[in-house]
């Protein structure tokens, strides 16, 4: 526990910012007060458009011009109002006495710069170093991030580091100067689980040993449960509770982060309960309601929320802005028990598959040197010898870091991509062969729903439009009438409303544009649908409701999933079978709650371990045990076992056997051969 | 921290929602006068008859080589025409040919710019080196091969195998932007759910990724009338354009004009800048349009 009795290193005092639009003035800050003290790891939780950012930015003052301005409030640093300095006294102070990581670590450095010079830039103009000074503090920097060779690495540039390591050298660069505070944008958002937990580890072990002010802006729950200190949780501009990590995560007093804890599938937690949603949206900023922002999608909601909620202290040094906040810590007011959903009796074991997956192999053939007239080319093993069958009416779960090769088995199977070998037999016909035009008939019965909800519709095209194309285009109903009313109908089916269908895309939010998909997805009845990260591109609290609605049409409508993710909770959440992949490999297969429960492989046992769970306690009691190394190129895989560069198991054997899926009980099959 | 929260009291001057032609003037000052003067070009061209002071064929030799004055505002040409009116006139010429001149070309090149992108791969190499081979030759060169190829070939007193001229060239430019618009297109996931569907190429290309491009299109059509006019009007210079009589600017300029520019520089001056003007225009309207629809350009 930090030392609460220190001064505050930071300390924010009713903040209003105010962006001036063409469409009128958001208030995307309004009254935020919080305080950070020197070692102390505060996590700003909240939704995006929430404010989180723009608070932050502010401190920086770093707020688009002429768009954004504080109008109100003081940001007292060590003593100094920042709002009150001059640029140029504010710039002296950045990055070296605040510094910024942002989340996209592929963007955030400068491609034409090598690491070296951007490392020991703001060590020459904040610190006055020689050269020689420089490097060496640039070298001491990288070892101190965990980047090896740091010598040879100062002279290379951005391309030839890869995601993690980028964010490392973000994370180098911003403790170039021995800054006092770190303001960190979802730092590892961009990042895969297991690098996302090697990130944080070394993040938060650098605060404590330095005795850095942290300040971590995310919308992950189990990161802050693992790292943070304190959390503030903003909704629609606003902070709505404040506290200790273990009041907010054990003790939520405001209805908005009750139903932030309960709408995140957790790993910790048996499977089998249906998630609580928050319904509804956040508050347009433009103009957001009177009175509680959150009253109208509050299952608590009574007269007195008509008015302004202040932030008042509840307990001892945990505050809440709901009016009810003092029934929930009486205990006379409490949100319902999760519903249980009974679990249907999975038909189709014993059934034949309706997908059956053998042998498949995806390479692709990519140029690395072009000489005048000849080519060198190497392959990418993107899909190496992947076999599966899914049954009718099941889901299966395909989960992976990014580059396993999971969204291009999403792409065969849709023939998207055209496999290299293998077969893909969809009720007993190979659709991984077929022309283009046979394939008709077959293409209307797989869907498709994608990651990006705002690239997954066509600009252009109204929501009526887009979902009424495939209706006329395969005839399925007689006429124009009849597809509108279709329409509607599927528009109802999915949670939307009929009168949506004369909107565009770009008038809907992220949430209802997915729901599109799905009903575009929808509309040619199909009976097996590719799910490729649906709901990853979501907000926490509209991500359950996604998740929610495909499996209340599965369930109706008897879909089959191929559910295709990389957030094992979610995964693990909607999926009866799991399959684990790891560089164009199946690592392992096996029933859901099985594979959860007692994971055989050890790369299925380090993804688990990585994955922070939303619980303070539990992420507090257990070791770190973040999987060492980098994931290595596709062009360059291993040999033998592809996961042995990182593997603790290890040994000469597995640098030479390629392991072969085994099964080792009924129905789980590990490829590994120390199991 | 305790305490209702603050609401500091501050008024904003919000500019009010307006129509968007009132938006784009207020955004594109510039664009919006050259706006009005394509649209006074268009009046005159449309309404000729009805503008012009005299008949543009109407010769008088009483008049020739006349200097401006109330009665001919522009003056009088060798022949004694007045170069007023043959201006209205030779607007209706310089509009129709370069109005559809640059569709022909937009048109040709944005479907093959997309259908390139779309395909990708050997149809995407064997379409951009044929469309290397028609950049290599400067656009004049080529739009004289294409009439001398042609000769004349009038519908409607419009030289047809001008148009294809002058569009010939602009095709393979217009292709080449448009395919690198298109490419970012092909790979959104709308596409893929598209062909996921089992649709046709034709609608794929049609109705997915053709409208996704209309904004270059527009942006390259309008600054492509520009240029087909400037292009006109230099062929008809060169004599392989607009022919005698017919009043046409870059005409207007060529022929016996060259004899008497030292007695009478009005001849030369006003069709001038009659193309200057309208070239100006065009090309200012197609930068703002560009600006315009640009969303990073509005706050």
């Amino acid at each position: 526990m930090p030392p609460t009795s220190s001064a505050p290193l930071l300390s924010v005092e009713d903040l209003h910012v105010h962006f001036v639009t063409s469409r009128g003035v958001v208030r995307a800050v309004e009254g935020v007060s919080y305080e950070v003290r020197p070692g102390e790891v505060l996590a700003i939780v909240g939704e995006s458009g929430c404010g989180k950012s723009v608070s932050s930015l502010a401190v920086m003052r770093l707020l688009a011009k002429p768009a954004g301005r504080v109008v109100h409030g003081r940001i007292m640093f060590e003593g100094v109002n920042l709002l009150e300095l001059s640029d140029e006294e504010m710039r002296e102070r950045r990055g070296r006495d605040i510094s910024m990581i942002f989340q996209e670590p592929m963007t955030s450095l400068n491609p034409v710069l090598s690491i070296g010079q951007q490392l020991m830039e703001p060590l020459f103009i904040h610190l006055k170093m020689t050269d020689v000074q420089a490097r060496e503090r640039a070298v001491d920097l990288l070892k101190m991030v965990g980047i090896t060779d740091p010598e040879r690495r100062l002279d290379q540039y951005p391309h030839q580091f890869s995601g993690g390591m980028r964010q490392r050298v973000m994370i180098a660069i911003g403790l170039a100067c021995n800054p006092k505070l770190i303001i960190a944008d979802e730092p590892t958002t961009a990042l895969d689980v297991t690098i996302q937990a090697q990130i944080l580890e070394l993040m938060k072990e650098l605060s404590r040993k330095l005795n850095i002010a942290l300040i971590v802006i995310t919308h992950n729950l189990g990161v802050v449960a693992r790292y943070a200190d304190r959390v503030n949780v903003m909704y629609a501009a606003r902070v709505v509770e404040q506290g200790t990590a273990d009041d907010v995560f054990h003790r939520p007093r405001h209805p908005y982060a009750m139903g932030l804890m309960r709408s995140v599938p957790r790993l910790d937690r048996p499977r089998g309960e249906k998630l609580e949603t928050i319904e509804g949206l956040p508050p347009n900023l433009l103009d957001p309601p009177k009175g509680c922002r959150f009253a109208a999608r509050c299952a608590f909601k009574a007269d007195i929320c008509e008015q302004d909620p202040p932030l008042d202290e509840v307990e001892a040094g945990h505050f809440s802005a709901c009016l009810r906040a003092k029934e929930f810590v009486a205990g006379t007011l409490a949100p319902a028990p999760a519903k249980r959903i009974e679990a249907a009796a999975r038909a189709g074991k014993d059934a034949a598959p309706l997908l059956s997956v053998r042998g498949l192999k995806k390479f692709f053939t990519v140029a690395r040197k072009g000489g005048l007239l000849s080519t060198q080319t190497s392959e990418v093993r993107a899909v190496n010898d992947v076999s599966f069958d899914i049954a009718p009416g099941e889901t299966l779960g395909l989960v992976g870091e990014s580059g396993c090769g999971k969204t291009t088995i999403g792409r065969m199977v849709l023939r998207l991509d055209n496999p290299t070998a293998g077969e893909i037999r969809f009720k007993g016909e190979d659709i991984a062969h077929k022309s283009l035009n046979d394939l008709r008939a077959i293409r209307r019965k797989i869907q498709a729903i994608f990651q990006d909800p705002f690239s997954s519709l066509n600009p252009r095209m109204t929501i009526g439009q887009i979902i009424a194309e495939p209706l006329t285009v395969y005839k399925i109903v007689p006429d124009a009438k009849a597809a509108a009313e279709r329409v509607a109908e599927l528009l109802e089916l999915v949670g939307l409303f009929p009168y949506m269908a004369e909107r565009y895309p770009h008038e809907m939010s992220g949430g209802q544009r997915q729901r599109v998909g799905i009903a575009r997805a929808l509309a040619m009845e199909p009976e097996f649908i590719v799910c490729d990260e649906p709901v990853s591109a979501l907000d926490v609290s509209i991500q359950g409701q996604i998740i929610n609605l495909l499996e209340n049409l599965q369930r109706t409508l008897n879909l089959t999933y191929l559910f295709i993710a990389h957030d094992l909770a979610v995964v693990r959440h909607i999926s009866d079978r799991v399959v684990v992949m790891y560089l164009g490999r199946v690592m392992e297969m096996a029933d859901g709650d099985t594979l959860y429960a007692e994971p055989l492989h050890p790369y299925t046992k380090a993804l688990l371990d990585a994955a922070p769970v939303p619980d303070p306690t539990i992420e507090k009691s257990r070791a770190a045990r973040a999987l060492k190394g980098e994931l290595p190129s596709p062009l360059n895989p291993p040999t033998g076992c592809v996961f042995h560069t990182r593997c603790p198991l290890a040994d000469e054997e597995c640098r030479r056997i390629v392991p072969e899926p085994r099964e080792v009980r009924a129905g789980h099959h590990v490829a590994c051969i120390k199991v | 921290m305790a305490g209702a929260v603050s609401q500091p009291v501050i008024t904003y001057k919000l500019r009010k929602r307006r129509h968007p032609v009132l938006e784009f003037i207020a955004a594109q000052p510039l664009g919006a006068i050259s706006g009005v003067a394509i649209l006074i070009m268009l009046f005159g061209g449309l309404f000729s008859e009805l503008v012009a002071p005299y008949d543009p064929f109407d010769i008088d030799f009483g008049a020739m080589l006349a200097a401006p004055s109330a009665e001919h505002l522009m003056g009088t040409d060798a022949f004694g025409r007045d170069i007023f009116s043959r201006i209205i006139y030779g607007a209706r010429t310089a509009l129709t040919i370069g109005f559809f001149s640059s569709l022909l070309g937009c048109t040709t090149g944005a479907i093959v710019g997309v259908a390139s992108a779309y395909f990708g791969g050997r149809a995407d190499m064997i379409i951009q080196r044929f469309i290397d081979v028609i950049l290599s030759f400067p656009i004049i060169v080529l739009a004289l091969v294409v009439v001398a190829m042609l000769g004349r070939n009038q519908i409607a007193g419009v030289d047809v195998n001008l148009i294809f001229a002058i569009a010939i060239p602009v095709m393979p430019k217009v292709a080449r932007v448009v395919r690198a618009a298109a490419l970012t297109i092909r790979d959104m996931p709308y596409i893929d759910a598209a062909r996921a569907a089992g649709f046709s190429h034709t609608r794929i290309i049609f109705r997915h990724m053709v409208p996704n491009v209309a904004a270059p299109f527009l942006i390259m059509f309008t600054a492509y009338v520009a240029q087909a006019i400037l292009l006109e009007a230099s062929l008809s210079f060169l004599g392989l354009g607009v022919t005698e009589p017919t009043p046409a600017w870059g005409l207007m300029l060529s022929g016996n004009a060259s004899d008497f520019y030292r007695e009478a520089p009005w001849m030369i001056l006003f069709p001038g800048v009659a193309i200057s003007v309208a070239v100006f225009a065009f090309n200012l309207f197609g930068d703002s349009l560009r600006d315009w629809l640009d969303p990073k350009f509005k706050v």
